[in-house]
């Protein structure tokens, strides 16, 4: 523990000794549940931990230094843009007046948080190019649930009850097709073209009356615009179907390119990737999901909406009929766009549009230089947008060393992973999203760090392939984990493997 | 721009080593007709200005009245331990937890978190969390029909109406078909599930039911039948969805004794700030027979190459990631923060702190029922209830919205919330926890009786 000695933590479990702990809260009245019949009653009490304060806080703060974080640290995760997380949101989203706010207060309570809502939707529209924003979705794969069941009633409202078919290319994210067979439709996977964008031939080839949407990611998960893009929205459209656009990449056109004005009908927008929000170990996130005049109608309910004068209100229960109804409870992550509103607020136009220029800036500087190496292959060439591929495809032929065994030797190095092995259709792809908040210093060590390993693959294989080296574990027995799940602390049964330390 | 580091020198270095003249021909890929129209945005906020903005926000939600609000998001007390230890940046600002070998702590306070929850439920596998209670219900109905290869499923009328709708709208793409349980209209089981409903639903042999879906305690606050109905999905062949609220369960049977085969539910009362509607944290759990049904990320215990025990997400193969149109679920980004919050919340209250949060709030209920008796105002149901209950008041509306101006928050309006319900048309649903003061309660009564002239 602390910064010398073993890393590894014993289980809350394990530090509890029955005794300790306690001073938070008064004791109950003996009587107080004297009125509730014995059948529904708990025979025998949780078996939490019992910790004190000293112990707690240690246990939870030793634990949080096994993790690699934004705050310590380089993430070139393609697709997920870990930008910096700034201070001022975790403050502002912690103010009484927002963090206590009750999710049915009146909304005469309400207008501090309803205002900020309602500016935030107005300011996504003008990014997005949308004509209005559902707050609630509350991550990305939800918006994208939300924006294919407003598809679904958009054609259905219209008498037209054959469309079940969701069109993505191959190398989208697997919330596309998840998301499709959740609305109740058929994913029809179509391939990419050689230059890595969508195969406008392939789309038109399995287009027609039964086609529901397509969803495109834009720049594609390759990290390249759709520069075929209105040849293929005109080929939906011609169908009658209508075109979702994944805003995962988001971050490659602030100001640069609006899917609304350039005819997409509906997207979402991961307020934790584009607008700062924490990633918060794997959540939370929210994806707000804006929609084109057809789908206005069909919005999740309920929205914030803005009286003649002045005051701010939630629409009411049923007040508007055509919307898809609620994919949640309450309003949608407030907490969460507040932040996401403070960041907004903190860069406006010029910002944003700053914040584009300079992500894409720094992933062409990155590739260049990598591409300069010849170390990787690099296998679009001409500028990228946000993020871009490297493979290690050549360096595996030549020495055995995989994508895998280069990005956990990066760990090595003082660097996460990028993401790996992402999308699909590249062999052993390594997709690279530096962002716009790192440093050119740290771009150059971390294109030294990948340059270096490549050589040491020639050299010494064996120390890339049996990496990490210096991280608080090494590779861990995966196939184990999964063949004889343990998935939960069973403290009477002995079974576990006894703590390290 | 605020948080960026590239000075004019490091962009021009960069242009130079790309080889590009400015950084508008990186983006020469977009085509002309395509190109943005001028963003139409406020400018850039200094750090200074902006933080007084967000506090004039703020300061514009009243937080201040003596509130009596729950209806699925409760007030409580969190140890000042548990907000210091989620400011740690090592939590908030990591990734998913892709790359176990540097994610130890996220992976090991996910499985703290799975175990925690499970001895709240008594049941064997917890996911690791999903978006919230509502989301949680509907996935937990989805499960059922999965596993069962049934197409339709029960849901009590006495479950949230947020949870029922988010159902209803998860239904609708899957072609699924959802029913309601109506609730025994009068006598002393008035508000609760009735079972000879539910019994006569369960009967039609052309529509087998997947899953029974109740919330115990439920919307109107009240203790159902859970037993009772448990064991008559099960006759039926279908599973049993308890929909629970985690605090109670300090004190109250958990689902896994009265034998429910899925528990969902809001993690929010686990010392998660009310935060106007999220993030909370969803709470999924399911018995191991189910675990390959259940949506959403897993951590699991194993080793290292060199026998150390470490942690890992786990049965990957269920998800989207890896089974794309074939997953249980679409769900990728979880809520692993909050997760991590009701942990150092329960792990910070112990076993005797939890059940001191559920007594206390009960018997402040106690106090509040009377109070409220002795100006002449019942409850609305005669069953049996933990914290949480029905108050009958006339043209509940208004008197809700006057009492407003005299500081306090009544609860929640009824007919607004089930307008559906006629049976709670002059209903108020108001609850206590253990921050309801005795002066909140005198200062209810006292504004009630002078609206009501009592």
């Amino acid at each position: 523990m602390s910064v010398t000695g073993p890393r590894l933590q014993p289980t809350i479990f394990e530090r509890s000794r029955p005794g300790r702990g306690g001073g938070k809260i008064p004791h109950a009245p003996k009587d107080a549940l004297a009125r509730v019949p014995a059948e529904h009653l708990r025979a025998t009490p949780p078996a939490l931990p019992e910790l004190n304060e000293p112990e707690l806080v240690r246990h939870y703060v030793n634990l949080s230094q096994l993790n690699y974080a934004v705050d310590t640290g380089f993430y070139p995760l393609g697709s997920c843009t870990m930008k910096w997380n700034p201070k001022l949101n975790e403050w502002a989203a912690r103010l009484p007046g927002f963090a206590g706010l009750h999710p049915l207060a009146p909304d005469a309570l309400a207008q501090g948080t309803l205002q900020l809502l309602w500016e935030l939707e107005q300011i996504l529209c003008e990014v997005s190019g949308m004509r209005a924003v559902s707050l609630q979705p509350a991550a990305g794969a939800h918006g994208e649930l939300t924006g294919i069941l407003m598809v679904r009633a958009y054609h259905h409202a219209r008498g037209d009850h054959g469309r079940n078919e969701v069109v993505v290319p191959d190398s989208a994210h697997g919330t596309n097709p998840a998301t499709a067979t959740m609305a109740g439709m058929r994913t029809v996977s179509v391939p990419t073209a050689p230059d890595g964008g969508v195969d406008v031939a392939a789309f038109r080839a399995v287009l027609g009356p039964q086609t529901a949407a397509i969803m495109i990611t834009n720049p594609s998960t390759m990290g390249l615009f759709e520069s075929r893009i209105e040849e293929l929205l005109e080929a939906v459209h011609a169908v009658g179907a209508l075109a979702y656009m994944d805003g995962a990449n988001l971050n490659a056109i602030l100001g640069r390119f609006k899917p609304g004005e350039a005819g997409f009908d509906v997207m979402h927008i991961n307020t934790h990737k584009t607008f700062s929000t924490p990633h918060g170990g794997g959540g939370p996130g929210a994806g707000p999901v804006g929609v084109g005049p057809a789908l206005l109608p069909y919005l999740p309910a309920p929205r914030v909406l803005r009286e003649a004068d002045g005051r701010f209100r939630l629409e009411r229960a049923g007040e508007r009929p055509t919307s898809i109804g609620r994919l949640r409870s309450f309003i949608g992550s407030s907490g969460v766009l507040v932040r996401a509103y403070a960041y907004l607020r903190t860069h406006g136009a010029s910002g944003l549009r700053e914040v584009t220029d300079d992500a894409v800036l720094a992933a062409n500087y990155l590739k260049a230089r990598i591409a300069a190496s010849g170390a990787y292959d690099i296998p679009f060439e001409g500028p990228c947008k946000h993020e871009f591929i490297a493979s290690a495809a050549s360096l595996k032929k030549k020495t055995g060393v995989r994508t895998l065994d280069v990005a956990k030797r990066l760990l090595d190095h003082g660097f996460h992973a990028p993401t790996i092995y992402f999308p699909l259709t590249i062999d052993e792809a390594m997709l690279i999203e530096p962002t716009e908040t790192e440093s050119i210093e740290t771009l150059d060590a971390f294109a030294d760090a990948l340059v270096a390993i490549a050589e040491e693959a020639e050299r010494e294989p064996d120390v890339v392939t049996s990496a990490p080296h210096t991280a608080p574990v090494r590779r861990l027995d995966e196939a184990g984990a999964a063949r004889n799940p343990n998935l939960r602390w069973r403290g009477m049964t002995g079974e576990l493997a006894p703590c390290p330390d | 721009m605020a948080y960026g580091p590239h000075t004019d020198a490091d962009r021009a270095r960069m242009l130079e080593t790309i080889g590009a003249a400015s950084i508008d021909d990186l983006f020469a890929d977009i085509p002309a007709a395509l190109r943005a129209s001028e963003l139409r945005l406020d400018p850039p906020e200094p750090e200074l200005e902006l933080a007084a903005r967000l506090q004039g926000l703020a300061a514009r939600n009243r937080t201040d009245l003596a509130s009596f609000l729950g209806a699925g998001a409760y007030r409580h007390f969190s140890p000042a331990a548990v907000d210091q230890i989620l400011l740690r940046g090592e939590w908030y600002t990591a990734y998913t937890p892709y790359q176990p070998e540097v994610s130890q702590g996220t992976l090991q306070s996910i499985y703290e978190y799975e175990s925690l929850i499970s001895e709240l439920l008594d049941l064997d596998v917890v996911s690791a969390s999903h978006y919230d209670g509502a989301a949680a219900t509907a996935e937990a109905a989805l499960m059922a029909c999965r596993a069962t290869r049934r197409e339709r499923v029960l849901v009590s009328r006495a479950v949230h109406p947020h949870y029922r709708a988010t159902m209803e709208t998860y239904f609708a793409g899957s072609g699924l078909r959802l029913d309601e349980i109506p609730l025994v209209a009068d006598g002393p089981g008035a508000g609760t599930t009735d079972l000879a409903a539910l019994e006569a639903l369960l009967a039609d042999e052309a529509a087998p039911v997947a899953g029974v879906v109740l919330a115990q305690p439920s919307f109107y606050g009240l203790l159902e039948p859970m037993s009772e109905s448990g064991r008559l999905a099960h006759a039926a062949g279908a599973l049993f969805v308890a929909v629970v609220e985690p605090v109670s369960l300090g004190v109250l049977a958990p689902p896994g004794a009265y034998g429910a085969d899925i528990a969902a539910g809001e993690g929010q009362p686990l010392g998660i700030p009310l935060q106007y509607g999220g993030p909370y944290l969803g709470i999924l759990g399911c018995t191991d027979a189910l675990v390959r049904q259940l949506p959403g990320r897993l951590v699991g215990m194993t080793t290292d190459v060199d026998g150390k025990r470490a942690f890992v997400m786990t049965l990957q193969a269920r998800e989207q990631h890896i089974r794309r149109e074939k997953a249980a679920s679409n769900i990728c980004t979880n809520q692993a923060l909050l997760a991590l919050a009701a942990s150092v919340w329960l792990a910070t209250l112990g076993p005797h702190g939890l059940r001191d949060v559920a007594a206390i709030g009960a018997a402040r209920a106690s106090e509040l029922e009377a109070a409220l008796g002795a100006i002449g105002v019942e409850r609305l149901h005669a069953g049996a209830y933990l914290n949480e209950f029905v108050i009958d008041v006339p043209d509940a509306r208004a008197v809700h919205t006057r009492l407003l101006d005299r500081g306090v928050l009544a609860g929640l309006v009824l007919a607004d919330a089930v307008p559906d319900d006629p049976s709670v048309a002059d209903g108020l649903l108001v609850c206590a926890t253990e921050t309801t003061t005795s002066a909140d309660i005198v200062a209810f009564a006292g504004a009630l009786a002078a609206e009501l002239g009592r």
